[in-house]
């Protein structure tokens, strides 16, 4: 379990994330949800310790990451998957050598239980057999599965995904989506995904917390969304007219 | 102020670089990646500058050795010089500056834009020593031999120049190398270019591991990135020749 609490953050004169506080289980889909530029992303960088909080405190099953030393928190790290945005692969190293990397920094494991650990993980994205490929060989959705697999490979107990569909198509987000599903609950992960993707909180999202303008604006599940009044929520979540259409036959069958 | 906070930033980031690598294994083999990169790619690019400046300097002399009075054996003795004290440790180190700088500098900055080097700090890697220690070892210990190699060729192309031109023996003109010729500047030709070396790689490397945006912002640092060594050489090589030669 992660627990944000009263979390501040600010670049120069521009305060982004405002008191945020929030909870994210284990063994559950946690959703960060949000316009783009209203401090997602900026909370998920938070979380993990790639930008310091100016307030607030972090706490992983109990340990505050914020006043952990450099070390200390390296530990904590170990436990931490995280597949980006843009699948962050390094280029330069197959896609065997980028889901062993992690293995190879921080395990005490021989070559082959190396070995059978990245053809394990490659396997669970349904990508076994591409271990000599370069990541420029592969698709846009064959490096999100790498990187998923880079990211399970360590057995995280938590798992950090940034806008993990986008870029792809809606049939290849929602097996990357399912995948995410799948992982979290076989290894009770504490899974949290950063995205503004819709499909994606309607198919995976356990637990959605909305930002807006760096504010914890408002939390639920993916059918309290569907209902809620609060103005900032409905209107993302019907932004396009194709949701509205849906909100729409659903008021009438309620009627 | 700001290049004030740039020189800060450059030194704390020195302070994270040189740490005990967490896996020395690893280290090793980035090592032996780097010194590839950086040494042994470079070796035909110093090869053919290196003869060939070789050969002009030692033209340039033969040609203004009109007086009677200076021995013939001037020419060689005058090329090594040269050749020892300036061309192979600075001459060489501003051209790597260009070719092993600009490429450090684009690597590591595409690395940051790639969120690559995020997805080292996550995993618990200290991205600075993992990306840029290798490089300096590497440096370090190459760049000696990138300039005694060099040394070397621009000596025999000085030869070749000067014999193929008629205007110098071979034995006139090792007798002009060996002439007067002092271990101690070889010293201070390897250790110059030690200190160039490290200039090169950690101003390279800072320039990659800070840039923000996106790929315009990467091809900026790059040419910052060689702009700011070749000037730190410069300053580097005025302040080491105070130091050593006239101390």
């Amino acid at each position: 379990m992660i627990e944000v609490k009263h979390v501040n953050k600010s670049f120069g004169s521009t305060q982004v994330l405002n008191d945020i506080s929030s909870c994210f289980d284990k063994g559950r889909v946690n959703l960060i949800i949000g316009q783009s530029g209203h401090g997602k992303t900026v909370l998920a960088k938070c979380i993990v310790g790639l930008h310091e909080v100016d307030s607030g405190e972090i706490l992983f099953d109990g340990r505050d990451f914020c006043k952990m030393n450099r070390s200390q928190r390296t530990l904590v790290r170990q436990e931490i998957g995280m597949l980006f945005q843009g699948s962050a692969l390094f280029d330069s190293m197959t896609v065997e050598e980028n889901v062993m990397f992690p293995l190879l920094m921080f395990k005490k494991m021989s070559k082959k239980e190396m070995l059978d650990r990245v053809n394990f993980c490659l396997d669970r994205v349904n990508l076994a057999g591409r271990n000599k490929l370069y990541p420029s060989e592969c698709s846009g959705g064959m490096q999100k599965r790498i990187g998923i697999a880079r990211a399970i490979a360590m057995n995280p107990k938590y798992l950090f995904c940034d806008e993990p569909n986008s870029g792809l198509d809606p049939k290849t987000a929602i097996v990357i989506d399912n995948l995410i599903r799948e992982i979290t609950y076989e290894y009770k992960i504490t899974t949290v995904v950063i995205t503004h993707d819709m499909n994606s909180v309607m198919e995976i999202g356990d637990s959605i917390l909305f930002i807006h303008n760096g504010h914890n604006w408002w939390s639920g599940d993916k059918k309290s969304i569907i209902t809620t009044d609060n103005p900032e929520v409905s209107s993302f979540v019907y932004a396009s007219e194709f949701m509205k259409e849906i909100k729409d036959s659903i008021t009438e069958k309620n009627k | 102020m700001k290049w004030l906070e740039g020189f800060g930033k450059y030194f704390v980031m020195l302070t994270i670089v040189f740490r005990i690598p967490e896996k020395l294994s690893v280290f090793r083999k980035r090592l032996f990646d780097e010194i590839e990169q950086i040494g042994i790619n470079s070796i035909p690019l110093v090869a053919l500058m290196s003869a060939f400046i070789g050969g002009v300097i030692s033209l340039q002399t033969a040609s203004n050795m009109s007086n009677p009075l200076l021995p013939t054996y001037t020419v060689g003795y005058i090329t090594q010089s040269s050749t020892i004290l300036e061309f192979s440790p600075t001459i060489i180190s501003l051209i790597l500056a260009g070719k092993v700088g600009s490429n450090i500098a684009s690597e590591i900055g595409t690395m940051r834009v790639t969120e690559q080097i995020d997805a080292l700090e996550i995993m618990g890697v200290n991205s600075l020593n993992f990306l840029v220690f290798p490089k300096v070892i590497a440096a370090v210990l190459f760049f000696p031999v990138l300039v005694i190699f060099s040394m070397g060729l621009s000596l025999t192309g000085g030869w070749i120049a000067l014999v193929l031109s008629n205007l110098s023996s071979t034995d006139t003109y090792v007798y002009g190398i060996r002439y007067y010729f002092e271990m101690s500047n070889i010293w201070y030709a390897l250790t110059k270019c030690i200190v160039f070396g490290f200039i090169i790689i950690t101003i390279s490397s800072y320039y990659g591991y800070y840039v923000k945006g996106g790929s315009l912002e990467v091809g900026r640092s790059s040419t910052q990135a060689v702009v700011s060594s070749s000037v730190a050489i410069l300053i580097a090589n005025f302040l080491l020749t105070q130091m050593i030669l006239l101390s």
